[in-house]
Formats: structure tokens, sequence, C-alpha cells
């Protein structure tokens, strides 16, 4: 019971935050990849960094559970699926999380993507067998690997210079650089022709 | 207005942030998969049935639903957990957020002025290229194991090695096609 009211305060909290930092309008999330409104991305790596650092730090602490941490697998499906996603993405603006929460604020192209994300990933259950039979999945890197060893985990770490979490807070330190030095555009303004 | 990146990043951070210390971290995509699946169930009850020899207690004559033990085709019996509910509220969350701050513009609501402004207004062009875009979408964050929130923002902040693929692959696709494919700045 408890988790399903942490699932409702926290699932609440992320679809309003999604909502007013943008990412629920296409005109953001295209102007972000086609590099003539980086606003979302810099939020994107500020949020990234921000959570970064404060995770590690908390899990150096001792105030985190390690075992909350869930890292996902490496293979080459990641890549291969990462392109199809940044296809999709590019040509309509929204990723499975923006289309429900774009819906929800009345946009109805959203409710058509998110239709064919449902026919999409349908698709993917049929041809499981066919693609694992392909390689794609078979794990590499280690298969769950971080930057560096967390402690209390069992991820393979790719690195072992320096412990995973002065890492992680290092990569979190770079990623709000990143957001700071991005410009607010990186094409030049169009002519007013 | 949208909130400015820094107040924006504190706020979505946060999110991802509350989600790994309390419970896990957030993923979508699954749940497109775990949707389907009780539609799929709903139309055929074999599609998810009780096996005591599973690790879960249930299993899937579909290789996909029934791998690690059953996972997907237990939370397909029991929708009511915990990722599937951060979905559904996410949703509300969104929609709530949208009322307050007065909604999408009416022009607004079946394409964004940027795709208006590349290629007219016919509502159902944009219908077909979202449906398809949808369709390659989620296939491919159902190939990757997940995807802008599991692999890229919830990967990222873990210093997951998987983050970095997918979004060296997501972007080396994305900002390219989205140059070609949006000429015209809205």
């Amino acid at each position: 019971m408890t988790l399903i009211i942490l699932a409702i305060v926290i699932g609440g909290a992320f679809g309003v935050a999604l909502d007013r930092v943008g990412a629920t309008n296409p005109d953001y999330i295209i102007g972000m990849l086609r590099l003539s409104k980086l606003q979302l991305m810099k939020t994107i790596f500020f949020a990234i960094g921000f959570s970064s650092i404060v995770l590690f730090t908390a899990l150096l602490s001792g105030v985190v559970d390690p075992s909350h941490l869930s890292v996902k697998a490496a293979y080459s499906g990641v890549f291969v699926g990462g392109i199809l996603l940044g296809i999709g993405f590019a040509i309509v603006g929204y990723c499975p999380g923006t289309s429900l929460t774009a819906m929800a604020t009345g946009r109805k192209d959203a409710l058509f993507f998110a239709i064919g994300g449902l026919v999409g990933a349908a698709a993917y259950m049929a041809t499981y067998d066919s693609v694992k039979a392909t390689g794609l999945l078979e794990p590499i890197f280690g298969g769950k690997a971080t930057l560096g060893a967390i402690g209390n985990t069992d991820y393979p770490a790719l690195t072992g210079a320096l412990s995973g979490e002065i890492i992680g807070i290092i990569v979190g330190v770079v990623f709000i650089l990143i957001a700071i030095v991005l410009p607010a555009r990186m094409r030049a303004e169009p002519s007013s022709l | 207005m949208i909130l400015s990146w820094i107040k924006g990043g504190f706020f979505l951070g946060g999110a991802f942030l509350l989600a790994v210390i309390l419970v896990k971290p957030i993923g979508v995509s699954t749940q497109f998969v775990i949707f389907d699946g009780i539609l799929w169930d709903a139309a055929n009850p074999s599609m998810v049935v009780e096996n005591t020899e599973a690790k879960t207690g249930y299993s899937s004559p579909n290789a996909y639903l029934n791998k690690s033990g059953g996972k997907y085709a237990e939370n397909i019996a029991n929708p009511l957990n915990y990722s599937f509910v951060f979905v559904l509220a996410m949703i509300a969350g969104a929609a709530l957020s949208g009322f307050l701050r007065g909604g999408v513009k009416k022009e607004e609501r079946a394409m964004p002025k940027i795709w208006r402004a590349n290629y007219g207004d016919n509502p159902w062009k944009r219908y077909a290229v979202a449906f398809i875009g949808g369709f390659i979408v989620l296939y491919g964050a159902r190939l990757a194991g997940g995807c802008t929130s599991g692999h890229m923002m919830s990967g990222l902040m873990q210093t997951a090695v998987s983050g970095y693929i997918f979004t060296a692959g997501a972007f080396i696709a994305a900002i390219p096609t989205a140059i070609l494919f949006y000429k015209k700045e809205a």
C-alpha cells in the first residue's frame, strides 16, 4: 500500500515536472534536437547532473540503500534501439513518457503517437524471439556495468581508477557545467525575409 | 511560460532523485508492454496464466512476457503495482499541470507550431506521422530495454554504461533527423 502511495506522489510530481519544463510541447523537443532552442537540453543536463551529485553523495554517506539502484544491461541492441527511438523522437517530438503527458494536456497528435507506441511495443513482443536470435541482446561491457564500482552493489565497473561514487559526483559536476555553458541556440537566427 | 532551466532542472532532477531514493529509478516504456498485455490477456485469457513453477508465479506463452521468470506476466496479472500506477499518476499530474496553466491553445492541439510551419495544417498528415513515429519509438525503446526516462535520465544519473550507449544512439540519429526534417523554424 505504501508503495502505491509513493507511486501516486512521485509519479504525479514527475508528470507535473515534465509539463512545466516544456517536455510535453514538441516545439521544445524538436527545437532542442535541431539545435535552435536548447533550453530543454540545458534543463536535462542540469537535472541529471544535480540528481547524480545528490544520489552519489547520499550513497557515500549511507543514507540511501544501494539496492534501490537499478542499472540496465548494456548490449548492442541498446544502441540500435536508441537510433530507432532517436529517429521517431526527432520526427514527431515525443518520447514514451512525454507522449502520455502531452496527451493529458490535450494534445491529440500525442494520442496517435501513444497508440502507435502500443502497436510498436506489441510488434516487439511478437518479434522478440527473432530479435534474440540475431545476438543483438547479448551483453557487452560485462552487462549491467557502471563507470566505476559502486559500494555494496555487484555491478561490474568499466574502470577501477576511482570509486563509482566519486566518478558519479565528477560526472554530475561536468553535466552541470555543460548545462551552464550551452547557449540558448547553436544555429543562426532564421533570416526574416 | 515554462520554468527556467535551473528551476526546471531542480524539479525534474528532484523527481528522478526522489524515485531512486525511496523506491527505484523511473522508467516508462515498459508500461506500454504491460498495457498491451492487459488488453491481450482480456481478449485471450491464456496469455498470462498462474504458474507455480515460474519464479514470479506467472507465465505466458509469449517469450517476451515470460522472460525474467514471468516478471511482465506478473505485472499484467496485477496492474495495481508500483510501476503501472506510477505512469497513471504521471498522466494525472500532467493533466493537472496543463489545466492549471490554462491548457494547450486550440490551434496547437493537433500539431505543434514547427510542424505547421514545415508541413501545413492538415491534422491527419500529422496524426499519421505521429502514429508511425510512436511505433518506431516504442519498438526501439523495447529493443534498447528502456527509453528517455529509464536509459537516458535514470541511466546517466546512475553512471550506467547502457545509458551512455543509448543516449549516443538516440542523439546521433535524432539531431541530423530533426535538422533535415524541419528546415523551417516555427
